[in-house]
């Protein structure tokens, strides 16, 4: 087994003025080099739980370690080591393309060099080499989508956690993300994915974890799962384990 | 440092892009410097340059009221219009309704025979008292009706005022004149001879104004020195709107999430706010001063005179420039969406600037405000940019006024910080 990009062992959390604990000893480990699918329905903790990794949530007991560091104590080394694409655009819409990428490279820890230089092999990769000087705000969602992706691994991470990176997009935009996401992987980068779009997430995940109510209900390779609980697809094996009830949260 | 220049440069790049913003840090203060100091350098030649039509309906057929209005004509003050002395009341403040004339005086019929009356029985006195009987002494006086004034309502109350003084000081003089002929008369039994009445009448005390300066520099103050400095301050702290905005534009966007997943502290974003906008409220000022200076003479206002000491002002602008900049961050901070920033941002500064003095001049303020003044950043602002502009002052004059504003400043910063905290935003 490759080393463990995210190892998370006895989490316990909860959010301020609740008294149950939200996750209690949750464990998840996800091996380096993963597609990774973390799926449940609305209010399961998904969201929550890839705060928790990120560190923009902290936690009250266990341990969260990304590629081996404790993400409490060394939160600003392991930070460089993932990137995060949240649901959200999150640039600033008043920038071109290449501001975003010069700005959010300069957080992420980059020199100039190596800004500009990934600037211009990330726009040519996600088709907006001719719009870089234009503001986002102008752009269509789709376009928007992949400046979003842009940011996220301008600083090369070892990690990518993204959540619901195609929502809102069409046809084309989601196979070519899906794809520029498959070519990642395969230089290395884990990826860990949510996302309500399971058909999309069957064609990336090879592993994958089922949440509902703050806890893991199954973890295993997709293709095990499916035929374990006799189930074509990933909807079907959804529903079979999180009931088809509304879920009012 | 490239993180803090990456985020200046996004930060100046968000600012140019954002055309309402810039209207409302530079353009609008531009305005409000030009119309309030248009208008107050108005108010001023009306009171000192300008004459106010003054309506004169004299009813009274004696000698005593042409002096009168002899001498309410030398007071300078007014443009006088005789009426006819048969015009009713209706028709004088009809006249008046119509701004023909913002003031009319009415003389009543009998004023040179009452005035006279008065003044042979004050001579009459005074000659009992130097030991003399004149033959006023037996004169039995009766009260001199008033003379009725009419004024305009768009007349403020301390110009009616200043309009009183001088009548008064006409009548006076009237009256005085009258008293010196009696008594000449009693004593000498001739008439005051014409060159004497007119030179013991005549010869006016004059009243040297000098202007107290710190460097002792006689300059008199005009409406540009009063309202440049005011205005720039106005101006400085209406960067709330802008800045303000932004990091409750900045807190609810997605982009807030990616930075605090990002391998940097949210202070260099706020570092990097708070240059970028030290730098805008150091144009503004440079930019409104240079209007003072440059544009004024050409459009017939006074012009501004910088102070000698240029880093002195350099200083206090800095200094006033991020107390504006902390009050904004802070408020940006506290403030839940735009709306209550921009909402709450601007009423709170037309409210600390009408506190700090700058709409009303500080003295003039009553006591229970003169406490609550001094919570105003504002107020200190405007006393140290005064220390320089009026009084000619340098940075060393005005430093007790840079002092509490240095801790109002480095109080808003703490707060600031302890909302971010509070919010964990940080």
């Amino acid at each position: 087994m490759n080393p463990l990009a995210i190892n998370i062992e006895n989490l316990g959390f909860s959010y301020p003025g609740q008294e149950n604990m939200f996750f209690s000893h949750l464990n998840l480990k996800i091996a380096a080099g993963e597609r990774f699918g973390l799926f449940g329905p609305n209010g399961a903790g998904k969201t929550t739980l890839i705060k928790l990794m990120t560190g923009l949530l902290s936690f009250h007991k266990g341990s969260i370690q990304i590629s081996g560091n404790e993400i409490k104590k060394q939160n600003r080394s392991v930070k460089k080591l993932f990137g995060f694409i949240p649901q959200d655009f999150s640039f600033y819409e008043e920038l071109t393309p290449a501001e975003n990428l010069e700005f959010f490279g300069a957080w992420s820890g980059l020199t100039k060099q190596e800004i500009r230089k990934r600037t211009t092999e990330l726009l040519d990769m996600l088709g907006l080499a001719d719009v870089r000087n234009k503001q986002v705000h102008k752009f269509s969602s789709g376009m928007k989508r992949r400046v979003n992706l842009a940011i996220g691994v301008i600083h090369k991470p070892e990690i990518l956690f993204l959540d619901e990176p195609t929502v809102g997009v069409d046809v084309q935009t989601r196979y070519a993300i899906i794809n520029y996401l498959k070519e990642l992987n395969k230089n290395g980068t884990t990826l860990i994915y949510t996302s309500h779009q399971l058909s999309e997430a069957e064609g990336l995940c090879e592993k994958i974890a089922l949440m509902d109510e703050g806890k893991i209900i199954v973890h295993d390779d997709l293709d095990k799962l499916l035929s374990e609980y006799r189930q074509e697809g990933l909807e079907g094996l959804f529903l079979k384990l999180t009931s088809k009830e509304y879920r009012n949260v | 440092m490239y993180k803090l220049w990456a985020t200046i440069q996004k930060d100046a790049r968000i600012l140019i892009r954002d055309k309402v913003g810039l209207i409302l840090m530079f353009g609008m203060p531009i305005v409000l410097v030009l119309v309030v100091t248009s208008i107050q350098n108005s108010t001023f030649e009306l009171v000192n340059k300008n004459k106010i039509p003054l309506l004169v309906c004299n009813r009274d057929t004696g000698n005593i009221s042409l002096d009168l209005i002899e001498a309410i004509d030398k007071i300078g003050m007014f443009k006088l219009e005789q009426v006819s002395s048969d015009q009713s009341e209706k028709l004088i403040t009809d006249r008046m309704h119509t701004k023909d004339a913002l003031l009319a005086i009415v003389i009543p019929a009998n004023f040179s025979s009452k005035i006279s009356d008065r003044a042979k029985k004050m001579a009459g006195k005074a000659l009992s008292t130097f030991g003399l009987e004149g033959d006023t002494i037996t004169t039995t006086t009766a009260s001199v009706d008033p003379l009725t004034l009419y004024y305009h309502p768009i007349l403020q109350e301390s110009h009616r005022h200043s309009i009183q003084g001088a009548l008064y000081s006409a009548l006076q003089l009237v009256e005085s004149k009258q008293v010196l002929k009696t008594l000449y008369f009693s004593i000498v039994e001739k008439q005051l001879p014409d060159t004497l009445e007119k030179e013991m009448l005549n010869n006016k005390f004059d009243i040297n104004e000098i202007t107290i300066t710190i460097n002792g520099s006689r300059s008199v103050p005009n409406a540009s020195q009063h309202n440049v400095p005011a205005w720039t301050i106005f101006a400085m702290f209406f960067v709330v709107i802008s800045l303000g905005g932004s990091i409750v534009r900045e807190k609810l966007s997605g982009s807030f999430i990616r930075l605090k997943s990002l391998p940097t502290n949210y202070y260099v974003a706020l570092l990097s706010k708070q240059i970028t906008y030290l730098a805008v409220t150091l144009l503004q000022a440079a930019v409104i001063f240079g209007i003072g200076v440059w544009l004024f003479p050409y459009i017939g206002l006074p012009v501004l005179n910088l102070p000698a000491d240029i880093s002195g002002l350099f200083f206090v602008s800095l200094i006033c420039g991020w107390c504006a900049v902390s009050y904004a961050m802070c408020i940006g901070v506290f403030a839940q969406t735009q709306e209550q920033a921009n909402g709450f941002g601007a009423v709170s500064i037309v409210i600390l600037a009408a506190i700090g003095g700058l709409m009303v001049p500080s003295f003039a303020m009553p006591e229970s405000f003169k406490t609550v003044m001094k919570l105003s950043p504002l107020h200190w602002c405007l006393e140290a940019y005064y220390g320089l502009f009026l009084e000619g002052g340098k940075l060393k004059d005005v430093f007790m006024n840079i002092i509490p504003l240095f801790i109002i400043t480095v109080l808003l910063q703490l707060l600031t910080l302890l909302g971010l905290k509070m919010k964990k935003l940080i």
